[in-house]
């Protein structure tokens, strides 16, 4: 009886064996995964004559706070690409949320005469692309975008894909009936997208709006290509700068003092773990929360109309 | 009179729609259709010219094919499209056994909360930049004071030995993207009817069992689609992975230069802008002929999954 009992138990259950391999495999794979972050974490708090002493150990033999009061006492880079990085992703998030969701709704409406011109014109986009060497090419000639902030945001604002899945939203999750129902009411074609159709897609809003975050918020590539003004340069691309700096220098160092003069002005190791820290901190402690719609995002994009 | 007085009528009509798909058209004029007028460059010798984008484009002297026949006599054009398809190979390979592996393991650990905690653990990498992944990749391979190195007693000075990073750019890689990819897989999973499985049970089927028989076959079309859309994209590499976590290194180049590293350094490091756009328009219209070809593939198995 009790021996049958626990083998129908067993048709649903893993085996304890089993279950523990697979808690093995899925939880080892975790902690490889949020290892290095809680790695450069703990060098952040290692005194800096410790781990010259050491290098980079899991378990300090000194701990120390000097290098986030150096960032925060000498935080004027840090501070003003946090405010770089911040601006551009407000603006961004905005410009981009605003030109996918019209366009997006038009190409959605089969009341729209031109929505397959429209539809392909975007698609296309994901099937070729002139390049990286003739788009910065329009981007710096012909829009003359280098070294201005919006070098940062337009390049980012629009994506095809990004067009597609919520095209697909505004279809499955807004009834046809109903937009005809306003329009039989009077209301005009901006109105009907305002009133009924924005408040309905908010999820996929919301999960196109976060795609867009991230993306700006990791951006460093545009400001490789297109940013030399120090006062422009984000938190990304500000790590990537600290650290080629600090190589030419080393490489230099030799044979001029001055060179290490300007070694010992610059960040060290566990103040630039400590920037690292800083700048992916946000990202920690938010993704938990909003995973869901990047979740629903991956799977949504599969299915189409 | 009467054509052209019924479109204007219909474009009247619409005016509203198309007045939303404005913003978006310029958008796609100015940063995908100008760009792909602009690869004639790359039969060009480019000539920087101050009076703008037009007069640089036309006042440069046509080359015919000279760009791409240079581009192609240098060892650089095998060295390139050798390391961006291996790596891709790969990546989809081993991507795909480690994504679906994980995803058949978080569906069926028996604490829920956990799996969920699991899960949201192994999506952490892909919320990070290159330029993070960097540092933490330097953390462990910096040769004076990195990890692996203290770990292991040994004195590697990982950024100059070449040896040592195809397993680096596929560790990284897989690291940063199967937590990403196992989602897929898994919200397929979910979507399994349970009903197989209780029907497998009443047969007396052991959970591995019933992993084989009814879980990888069940995935089996997705599997395929994933795969098609990523050689689709095989001939496309990511600028961050093989740029940030090498940190450039030149010594390095033989086994990290893919197509996207070049045309980048073509542009901004050595300034051979022709060659640099004939090697991107290489990529494009290789990458167009493959999206195409995966995409009729998918077509033939699912129609629904299919990208057009």
């Amino acid at each position: 009886m009790s021996a049958n009992a626990a083998k129908s138990r067993d048709f649903h259950r893993l085996s304890p064996v089993l279950n523990t391999i697979f808690n093995c495999i899925a939880g080892g794979f975790a902690i490889l995964c949020i290892f290095p972050f809680l790695f450069v974490v703990l060098i952040s708090f290692t005194d800096e004559g410790a781990l010259a002493r050491d290098g980079y150990r899991l378990i300090p033999a000194k701990w120390s706070l000097e290098a986030y009061k150096y960032v925060f006492s000498s935080g004027d880079t840090l501070l003003r690409s946090y405010g770089v990085t911040i601006a551009v992703t407000v603006i961004g998030t905005i410009v981009s949320l605003l030109i996918i969701s019209l366009y997006a709704y038009a190409i959605s409406r089969k009341s729209f005469k031109y929505r397959n011109f429209f539809a392909f014109f975007s698609f296309f986009t994901m099937l070729f692309n002139g390049g990286l060497v003739p788009t910065y090419i329009v981007v710096t000639q012909m829009l003359g975008l280098k070294d201005s902030i919006w070098a940062l945001v337009l390049p980012l604002a629009v994506n095809a894909f990004y067009i597609m899945i919520l095209r697909t939203f505004y279809i499955t999750s807004v009834p046809d009936a109903l937009i005809e129902s306003a329009k039989i009411d009077g209301a005009g074609e901006f109105r009907t997208f305002l009133k009924i159709v924005l408040p309905l897609s908010l999820p996929g809003l919301a999960t196109i709006g976060l795609f867009s975050t991230l993306g700006y918020w990791n951006d460093w590539f545009n400001a490789l290509l297109y940013i030399d003004n120090p006062n422009l340069v984000p938190l990304q691309s500000m790590l990537m700068r600290i650290e080629t700096s600090m190589q030419f220098i080393l490489q230099n160092s030799q044979n001029s003092s001055l060179s290490l003069e300007a070694l010992r002005n610059m960040p060290q190791d566990t103040s630039r773990m400590a920037m690292v820290v800083l700048a992916t901190g946000p990202i920690i402690f938010a993704y938990p929360f909003f995973q869901r719609y990047f979740i629903q995002g991956l799977t949504v994009g599969a299915v189409k109309e | 009179m009467g054509k052209i007085g019924k479109s204007a009528k219909d474009v009247l009509r619409n005016k509203v729609l198309l007045f939303m798909v404005l913003p978006g058209t310029l958008w796609f004029l100015f940063f995908s259709y100008l760009p792909m007028v602009g690869t004639v460059i790359a039969f060009k010798e480019y000539r920087f010219s101050r009076d703008g984008f037009w007069a640089s484009i036309i006042n440069s002297k046509w080359v015919g094919w000279d760009n791409f026949k240079f581009l192609f006599s240098t060892n650089d054009a095998y060295l390139i499209t050798r390391n961006t398809l291996l790596y891709n190979i790969a990546f989809i390979g081993l991507g795909l056994i480690l994504s679906v592996l994980m995803a058949v393991v978080l569906s069926e650990i028996a604490n829920k909360k956990l799996a969920k905690f699991y899960q949201t653990g192994m999506f952490l990498p892909y919320f990070l930049s290159w330029v993070v992944v960097g540092y933490f990749a330097f953390s462990f391979l910096s040769s004076e004071r990195g990890l692996l190195n203290a770990m292991f007693g040994s004195n590697i000075s990982w950024y100059s030995e070449s040896k040592y990073w195809p397993f680096i750019i596929i560790f990284v890689f897989l690291w940063k993207a199967v937590g990403y990819n196992s989602v897929v897989y898994l919200a397929a999973i979910m979507g399994i009817d349970k009903s197989l499985y209780e029907a497998a049970m009443i047969d007396g089927a052991s959970k591995l069992q019933q992993i084989r028989s009814i879980t990888l076959p069940m995935l089996k079309p997705i599997i395929i689609i994933m795969t098609l859309l990523a050689i689709g994209k095989i001939f496309y590499a990511d600028f961050g992975l093989f740029y940030q976590v090498p940190r450039d290194s030149g010594t390095l180049y033989s086994v990290t230069n893919v197509i996207d590293t070049y045309v980048y350094r073509g542009l901004k490091t050595t300034g051979e802008i022709g060659m640099s756009t004939a090697a991107g328009l290489y990529q494009s219209v290789v990458g167009f002929v493959l999206v195409l070809t995966s995409n009729y593939i998918v077509r033939k198995f699912d129609k629904d999954s299919a990208l057009f």
